[in-house]
């Protein structure tokens, strides 16, 4: 690494540590922002490094609350007696049994959400394009209504879970680094998988899946481990969540198709698709002009959003860092190198 | 020698169209078959059918005495039988360097292999045969911007890259240009002596295939017509009606 990107990622990291401190009011928002960017950087693991665009990716965050929930209650009590009490009886929880739960949640519903993913893409990657997108997207569909339908998990009402043991104010801080630690890992594991063989097979399944069968590639087993770990991280940020939010339901806030489902698709392209910084770069923009606008626009939020989209995936498709690319080759060491000698034409 | 591939009484119909009627062919272990015939005669049927792209109607396809006509393509590739296609592919946005070590044979690595990075080996091995076809002072370029010629050369490369047994080649000097041909045949034989793979060839130009193979095939209609060396084609009466269109 260069002095100048070390300098680069000691800025950032500095930044990550203040930020929460400098903003105080805006503990929630930045915790989200880091959401959004976890959200955005795995959704591009499959979409844009692979060349298969989930639409079901929420379903990891739907499960990963879930899970989290289920384990961090299913250690102290009867998960069916608590769920069915819905916050009317008295569960209290130990500050130790709180954190142990969560952290045991959090990873367990990580875990959790890359088994399924494997056991998933077994059968959604035989479909290519659209219909990827599409089959992936009614799993996510599928799973909301099948668990607001299941009354052990809370049915429709969903799932309270206990609040932060402490001052609230610090809980805000305490989530916002546990996002933003899920954060960090995905961008430097997502760093190096970039740069290693496996990174190179995947971008080869993107730009010719036929071509990569037929060199022997090992194309369905690099796609199931891709998305594992994709489901991973999101899985892993869909438990903070649940934590976070202290009260979630399926359909609104848990698999939440529309909203995060598709925003995580946004934030990538808007920042540059199949790059590794874009999706970080997006994800940031995003949620700068979605909290804008839903505080001063109110009314016309969706409408603004809606636009966004549409000029996005219209004018300007290779988003900020491939619009950058294509502007500055400089910044990225693309530079035109002299002729070698003998090279005639 | 003992044969590689063998292909007993292969049939490929597409609706009523009979590609291919109960074609047997057999391609030596180390050496290079030919394999011509006239536009539509059914050899890249054939070459489709050995690689697993399509299922057949009838007969066997055996490659290393282990029957693979019921496997799919992926992983008749892990066997190390490859191909090159008619239509070159590479990965058009990449550069000739990543083309190649994209090509590295992933058979032949664990999965904690794969996620390694690349090695010193690896780059030096993809310079070596970037500098094998010619296209060493080419390789930071775009592969797209790639002549057509040129992207055959590296499709060639890449197959090398893969550390195949044996290799199917479908036109490998299609739209290159003339001089370069003799250099192709060149290294189509080094490829085959040096690097000890069996190749397998379709070929439309007679100068290359007869320069080259050892054993050569004649397909007309969809059948097997003759086999021979070289010299028994040339002058085999059958193959010349087929060609002229003599009936």
């Amino acid at each position: 690494m260069s002095k100048n990107k070390i300098i680069f990622y000691a800025l950032i990291l500095a930044a990550t540590f203040i930020a929460p401190f400098l903003f105080p009011n805006f503990g929630t928002q930045l915790a989200t922002m880091w959401l959004m960017i976890i959200v955005a950087l795995t959704w591009d693991m499959t979409g844009g490094q692979m060349g298969y665009n989930s639409l079901g990716n929420i379903f990891f965050y739907g499960t990963g609350m879930y899970v989290a929930a289920v384990i961090s209650i299913g250690l102290v009590y009867d998960v069916g007696d608590y769920t069915n009490a819905a916050g009317g009886g008295i569960y209290a929880f130990t500050d130790a049994q709180y954190f142990s739960g969560l952290l045991l949640g959090v990873v367990g519903a990580g875990i959790f959400c890359s088994i399924t993913a494997v056991l998933i893409g077994y059968v959604t990657f035989g479909l290519r394009g659209p219909y990827f997108a599409i089959g992936t997207l009614g799993v996510a569909i599928a799973a909301g209504e099948l668990v607001s339908n299941w009354e052990w998990v809370g049915g429709g009402q969903g799932i309270a879970l206990p609040v932060y043991p402490g001052d609230l104010d610090v809980g805000k801080i305490f989530f916002y680094f546990l996002f933003a630690a899920i954060g960090i890992s995905v961008f430097v594991f997502a760093r190096w998988l970039y740069g290693t063989r496996f990174g190179a097979a995947i971008n080869a399944i993107r730009d010719d899946e036929e071509k990569a069968d037929a060199m022997g590639i090992h194309a369905l087993r690099y796609k199931l481990i891709t998305w594992a770990m994709a489901a991973f991280f999101v899985g892993m940020a869909g438990g903070v969540s649940a934590f976070q939010l202290i009260h979630f339901e399926p359909l609104e806030s848990a698999y939440q198709t529309i909203n995060l489902g598709i925003f995580m698709v946004v934030c990538v392209l808007l920042g540059g698709k199949g790059t590794l910084w874009g999706p970080v770069v997006g994800a940031v923009l995003f949620h700068l002009f979605k909290e804008v606008t839903w505080n001063y626009f109110l009314g016309w939020q969706w409408v603004a959003l809606g636009a966004l989209i549409v000029v996005t995936v219209v004018y300007f498709q290779d988003g900020v860092m491939g619009w950058l690319t294509h502007k500055r080759p400089e910044w990225f060491g693309i530079k035109v190198e002299a002729k070698v000698a003998g090279e005639t034409e | 020698m003992s044969s590689i591939i063998e292909v007993q009484g292969v049939s490929k119909a597409y609706g009523g169209v009979i590609a291919n009627r109960e074609v047997s062919i057999s391609v030596k272990q180390g050496g290079i078959t030919g394999l011509i015939g006239p536009n539509g005669s059914g050899k890249t049927t054939l070459f489709n059918s050995v690689v697993g792209y399509h299922p057949i109607d009838a007969g066997s396809i055996k490659f290393e005495g282990k029957e693979i006509s019921k496997l799919p393509v992926q992983e008749i590739a892990r066997l190390g039988l490859l191909r090159t296609f008619q239509q070159t592919r590479i990965y058009g946005k990449m550069n000739g360097i990543e083309n190649m070590l994209i090509s590295l044979p992933h058979r032949k690595m664990s999965i904690w292999d794969a996620l390694k990075t690349y090695s010193r080996a690896d780059y030096e091995k993809a310079d070596r045969l970037l500098e094998f076809v010619g296209l060493y002072e080419k390789r930071m370029l775009k592969s797209g911007d790639l002549s057509f010629g040129q992207q055959k050369l590296l499709e060639f490369a890449m197959a090398l890259m893969n550390e195949p047994t044996c290799l199917l080649l479908d036109e490998p000097t299609a739209g290159i240009n003339p001089t370069l041909i003799n250099g192709l045949i060149e290294r189509l034989k080094r490829a085959n002596s040096e690097f000890g793979i069996t190749l397998f060839i379709i070929e439309h130009n007679m100068r290359v295939i007869m320069n080259i193979a050892e054993t050569i095939y004649c397909m007309a209609h969809g059948e097997m017509l003759a086999q021979g060396t070289p010299d028994e084609i040339q002058n085999d009466q059958r193959v010349i009606d087929a060609y002229l269109g003599a009936h």
